[in-house]
């Protein structure tokens, strides 16, 4: 601990050293680590932004690439196109999961391991191998999709169905968790309500706040999602935005930024939603 | 299990055996239905493929031919930045979450912190890509900044369209990533454990050798690895970026996808089974080593 430079007069300066050590560094000097760790964080992050607020203002005249977001018709058509197709993905995902997850804590938990390690499989294919393998599967006979438009439109919500799976999966039964469906189940059937009745009228709105926390993840993964979209060439905002990142550079600037708008906003709802819960988002479909 | 078999009895007669549970197996069916047809099927279909010549017999070379430079080349480049972005987005990202938990910094701050890993954990591809190229591209803003002070990043070698450059943009949504997963495992640390080792006479450091790391450790190890087939599985960033300019397997994938880039539809099949294999890899290891963290958690 003490170096060449300092004189050893007893031996017990090595000591005296480590015992004087924690009170001389604490109280203070952590949480001016914390906050230059902050800063250097708030850098890091905030300068691509700004990066991206500059280029887009430098066209001429001033507000020119924000023009196109009420003058270009395609960026609306191919927004709305995203959100559509974001929420279809959301009901089909909640639709298909919810009474999965349900009947599996109802009737079947043996089979839990394996419904649950099944929606983690997105999470080790990534979204390239699966439109990869979709486009395999679905461009020839018997299962030919990629034919028409609609039917890659269905194949592009399947596969978003999909990605959609770990999220989804995971908030409906956490909130499965919290609520005793047993009891409600027997309560609704001993007044002589049917599945679809005890899970429309009972189950579903006890998980409205779970489902709306996954619901709109996936809506934000769904809106900034490129890979799948672009290989399976839907006109979505990432093809519009890959369209003019090669044309119009101020535009996908200003395009670039409205993208993270809208993630945040997303976000921002989640965190309103599991406000005073510990709620958990976590993502990272790229 | 007895309580469970009660409900359905209330209404519809008891079945005994094999067709009772059949018919509660039924409930699952679509789901199942579902995940068989648009994500095992597909894999499936790119394993058989991976296992078959181009006339359809069986075979292995499919994978011999993975040693060929150009894909081992890719392999490698996918590694090596899956890794680099882990372990430092990992690093990173673990002093921002404590700093942030733990760090005596204001509460609100946190509240701000975890919704913003949040955004930034999904703002990939295009949009990320491009802020980049406007930030330390060769005409962005902080490029042309560093160059007027004397400080020339491009004329000391650095491009963004480089691993280097890939590996900062990766960190953008893995450093969030991690906050978002190790920030349970922070929030777990006792306050009473670390009074402990100080009434024992513990230093700062002897704390966090002692007693902290190795409570945190099998957090960090998974959050690390999960970071690993976060960036291992990328495509769209590195496209965006590079134009397929660093061969990583997912760009090799996507250039098969839209020509034939390979030239062997059957070796790009092995090329994405490959990378499955990888990532199930790190799924196992990732859940192993959550369960270990989970016993410090209760």
């Amino acid at each position: 601990m003490s170096g060449p430079t300092s004189q050893s007069l007893t031996g017990l300066e090595p000591l005296a050293e480590s015992i004087a050590k924690p009170s001389r560094r604490s109280p203070a000097s952590p949480v001016v680590m914390s906050w230059i760790v902050l800063l250097v964080s708030i850098l890091y992050f905030g300068l691509p932004l700004v990066g991206t607020l500059i280029f887009s203002l430098r066209a001429q005249p001033f507000g020119e690439a924000y023009k196109m977001m009420v003058s270009d018709g395609q960026l609306f058509k191919d927004l709305g196109y995203s959100f559509v197709i974001a929420i279809i993905t959301v009901l089909v995902s909640i639709g298909l999961l919810v009474p999965t997850a349900f009947w599996v804590r109802l009737r079947l938990p043996r089979l839990r391991p394996i419904i649950e390690f099944i929606t983690l499989l997105p999470f080790v294919i990534p979204p390239i191998v699966l439109v990869y393998g979709l486009l395999s599967t679905f461009s020839g006979p018997p299962l030919a999709l990629t034919g028409s438009n609609l039917g890659s439109d269905a194949l592009l919500v399947c596969a978003y169905v999909v990605l959609s799976f770990p999220y989804m999966y995971r908030s409906i039964d956490a909130g499965l968790r919290v609520i005793d469906i047993r009891t409600l189940t027997e309560a609704c059937q001993s007044l002589g309500a049917g599945w679809f009745t005890v899970l429309w009228r009972v189950i579903l709105p006890n998980l409205r706040v779970a489902i709306l926390s996954g619901a709109f993840l996936t809506l934000a993964i769904v809106v900034g999602e490129f890979t799948v979209a672009i290989f399976l060439a839907r006109p979505m905002f990432a093809t519009y935005l890959q369209l003019i990142s090669q044309t119009q550079a101020y535009e996908s600037a200003a395009v670039a930024l409205m993208s993270f708008a809208i993630t945040w906003a997303a976000m921002g709802v989640i965190s309103l939603i599991g406000r005073g819960r510990q709620e958990k988002i976590i993502a990272g479909v790229h | 299990m007895t309580q469970t078999a009660q409900i359905g009895d209330a209404r519809t007669a008891p079945q005994p055996g094999r067709r009772r549970f059949s018919g509660t197996v039924l409930g699952v069916a679509p789901f199942l239905l579902f995940a068989v047809l648009f994500l095992v099927l597909p894999t499936a279909y790119l394993f058989v493929g991976s296992l078959q010549t181009s006339t359809g017999q069986l075979t292995l070379d499919n994978f011999a031919h993975l040693t060929q430079p150009y894909t081992i080349a890719a392999y490698e480049a996918s590694l090596e930045i899956s890794l680099v972005t882990a372990i430092l987005g990992g690093l990173f990202g673990f002093l921002l979450a404590y700093a942030t938990i733990a760090g005596g910094l204001p509460k609100p701050i946190r509240g701000a912190i975890m919704t913003f890993s949040g955004v930034a954990s999904n703002f990939a591809g295009g949009p990320l890509a491009l802020a980049f190229i406007f930030t330390i591209g060769r005409a962005g803003f902080l490029t042309v900044f560093l160059r007027a002070i004397g400080l020339d990043p491009y004329g000391a070698g650095f491009t963004i369209y480089s691993k280097i450059g890939l590996e900062i943009v990766y960190l953008y949504f893995q450093l969030p990533l991690m906050v978002l997963i190790i920030a349970p495992a922070i929030d777990g640390l006792k306050k009473e454990w670390r009074e402990a080792s100080e009434n024992l006479g513990a230093s700062n450091v002897q704390y966090w050798r002692r007693v902290a790391l190795p409570i945190l450790l099998p957090s960090l190890l998974g959050s690390v690895i999960l970071l690993f087939g976060n960036a291992f599985g990328a495509q769209a960033t590195a496209f965006f970026l590079t134009g397929g300019f660093i061969p990583l397997v997912t760009i090799l994938i996507g250039s098969q996808l839209s020509g034939d880039a390979l030239g062997d539809k059957n070796l790009g099949y092995a090329l994405a089974i490959g990378m499955v294999a990888i990532m199930g890899v790190t799924l196992v290891a990732y859940s192993y080593l959550t369960r270990l963290a989970e016993r410090w958690q209760r």
